[in-house]
């Protein structure tokens, strides 16, 4: 089985690994990287669970596959927080009570602020549609769309 | 071949994707339990060799629906051709008055060129309806087209604004009517080795306006039962004088029934051109009978669709 060498960086570190062509960026980074933060849900591009950035843009990881990220710049749920300190979303997604089982949380997440570093401040319909592709079974999604809400505002000094 | 990996806990069992496998290839196409390769060639003529090379050889753009039927083994290609590095077909460029769009330019790209999406609102809306935000961000009119599902949401607004695909091969590069590609679920007229490279859409007449309307059942995430593109030209007095009609999701392939579009040309598109419209779009449907959309229901909603679809046109084509 012939494996690819790909050089990429993950949060801001450089990283080489090796892939089979079938391997999904999602295989990797929970198989080869370790990274398992990131969840597979239904690996078919439907429930966001997956999501990470990959040169800015939002995409699902279980829909890329390792070879294509050769050189790209791919940011994770374990990107997020600085060290100790979580990032405004975190906090709220606790404070709100956005997560139950916390299955679709780290995708959420990562959708939401890819959202609010597009646009700082979201209608409720805009960050509903936004995060359209994002799945929960639990939590009815209401808890989310306030917890992103109100990171938003706390974000703009509100 | 190893499979991909990973157990389906249920998160995503939506029908979003049965549907293009009912509808697409049903049986498993390609080489056979060969090993699989990977290829991301800089230049086109590097990416055709590669393909010609290889009969069961596939592109990929965007991947949201090549890795999809790659994980449910309904393809098994021998090579995968990334066209990602190839700078022409990432790049929007200007063209005799138009836009040349390449086939790996992103829904997420498209939306973003202000200059595009103010001539032809009605493709990026049409593009910007393919999945979430997170499939925008690799989805490409490449890949919708050549996927040839019937209901693909972006080819019937490309058909009714003119766009032209060119395809490159190895005898050389072709033009053709983004109609003419595909020619029925999972099938496309494309010849060994031929991949679409960009879309040119011509100048566009002053008074134009073209939109895009599908009906789903829920309002995100979810694939069309009947889509409608209009696009329309009209004169000073406000007299259509152009206008192209295409139907996507009501037969093998998106339909550009004439008498539809003659239903508005000569009119000032008024009430009783819309009613006429209506009828002929609803007479041209074709649709199947599924759990997503009865027979009667496809063809009576195509006509409606139709109807708004060019009513939104309209009111473009005044403003523009
Ligand atoms: C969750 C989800 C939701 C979706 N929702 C929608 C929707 O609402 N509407 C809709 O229309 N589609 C939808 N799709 C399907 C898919 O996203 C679109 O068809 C998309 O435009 C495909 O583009 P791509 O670049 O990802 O194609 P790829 O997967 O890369 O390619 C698709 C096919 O086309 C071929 N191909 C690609 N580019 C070329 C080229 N330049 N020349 C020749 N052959 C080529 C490939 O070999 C492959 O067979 C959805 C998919 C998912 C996973
Ligand atoms: S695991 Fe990728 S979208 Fe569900
Ligand atoms: S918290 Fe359980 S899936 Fe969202």
């Amino acid at each position: 089985m012939t494996r690819y060498h790909v050089s990429a960086t993950v949060n801001g570190d450089e990283i080489d690994f090796l892939c089979e062509p079938e391997q999904t960026l999602l295989d990797v980074l929970r198989d080869e990287l370790h990274l398992t933060g990131t969840k597979e849900g239904c690996a078919s591009g439907d429930c966001g669970a997956c999501s990470v950035m990959l040169d800015g843009r939002l995409v699902c990881s279980c829909l890329v596959t390792g070879a294509e990220v050769g050189d790209c710049a791919i940011e994770t749920i374990e990107g997020m927080a600085d060290g100790e300190r979580l990032h405004p979303l975190q906090q709220k997604f606790l404070d709100h009570a956005a997560l139950q089982c916390g299955y679709c949380t780290p995708g959420l997440l990562v959708a939401a602020k890819a959202l609010l570093e597009r646009n700082p401040d979201p209608t409720e319909t805009e960050t509903r549609y936004w995060l359209a592709g994002n799945l929960c079974r639990c939590t009815g999604y209401d808890k989310i769309v306030r917890a992103v809400l109100d990171t938003a505002a706390e974000m703009r000094g509100e | 071949m190893t499979t991909f990996r990973g157990a389906n806990c249920g998160l995503g069992a939506k029908p979003v994707c049965s549907v293009f496998t009912d509808t697409g290839s049903n049986a498993t196409e390609g080489s056979g339990g060969v090993e699989m390769r990977y290829e991301a060639p800089e230049t086109m003529k590097a990416a055709v060799a590669l393909l010609a090379s290889d009969e069961h050889g596939r592109v990929l753009a965007g991947g949201t629906d090549l890795l999809v039927q790659l994980r449910a083994d309904t393809i098994e290609p021998s090579l995968v051709v990334d066209i990602k590095k190839i700078d022409e077909m990432c790049a929007i460029t200007r063209e005799n008055g138009g836009f040349r769009i390449g086939a790996a330019v992103t829904g997420a790209e498209l939306g973003e060129h202000e200059a595009f999406k103010s001539v032809w609102p009605g493709v990026v809306e049409a593009l910007e309806l393919i999945g979430s935000t997170q499939i925008q961000g690799r989805a490409t009119m490449g890949g919708n087209l050549c996927n040839a599902s019937p209901a693909a949401d972006s080819v019937p607004a490309m058909i009714a604004a003119g766009a032209i695909a060119t395809i490159e091969g190895p005898d050389g590069r072709r033009d053709v009517p983004v109609g003419e590609v595909a020619t029925g679920p999972g099938r496309t007229s494309l010849r060994a080795g031929e991949l679409v490279a960009s879309f040119l859409f011509p100048e566009q007449a002053p008074r134009t306006g073209d939109a895009y309307l599908r009906f789903i059942p829920r309002t995100e995430m979810d694939i069309a039962v009947v889509g409608a593109g209009v696009c329309l030209t009209l004169d000073d007095s406000d007299v259509c004088v152009a206008a192209k009609v295409s139907l996507g999701a009501v037969a093998a392939r998106a339909l550009a029934p004439e008498a539809a579009a003659k239903a508005l040309i000569g009119t000032p598109v008024d009430d009783a051109a819309l009613a006429e419209l209506s009828r002929a779009a609803s007479a041209a449907a074709q649709p199947i009978d599924d759990k997503r959309g009865t027979r009667e229901f496809r063809i009576q909603v195509t006509g409606v669709m139709a109807r708004r679809a060019a009513e939104t046109a309209l009111a473009r084509a005044k403003g523009a």
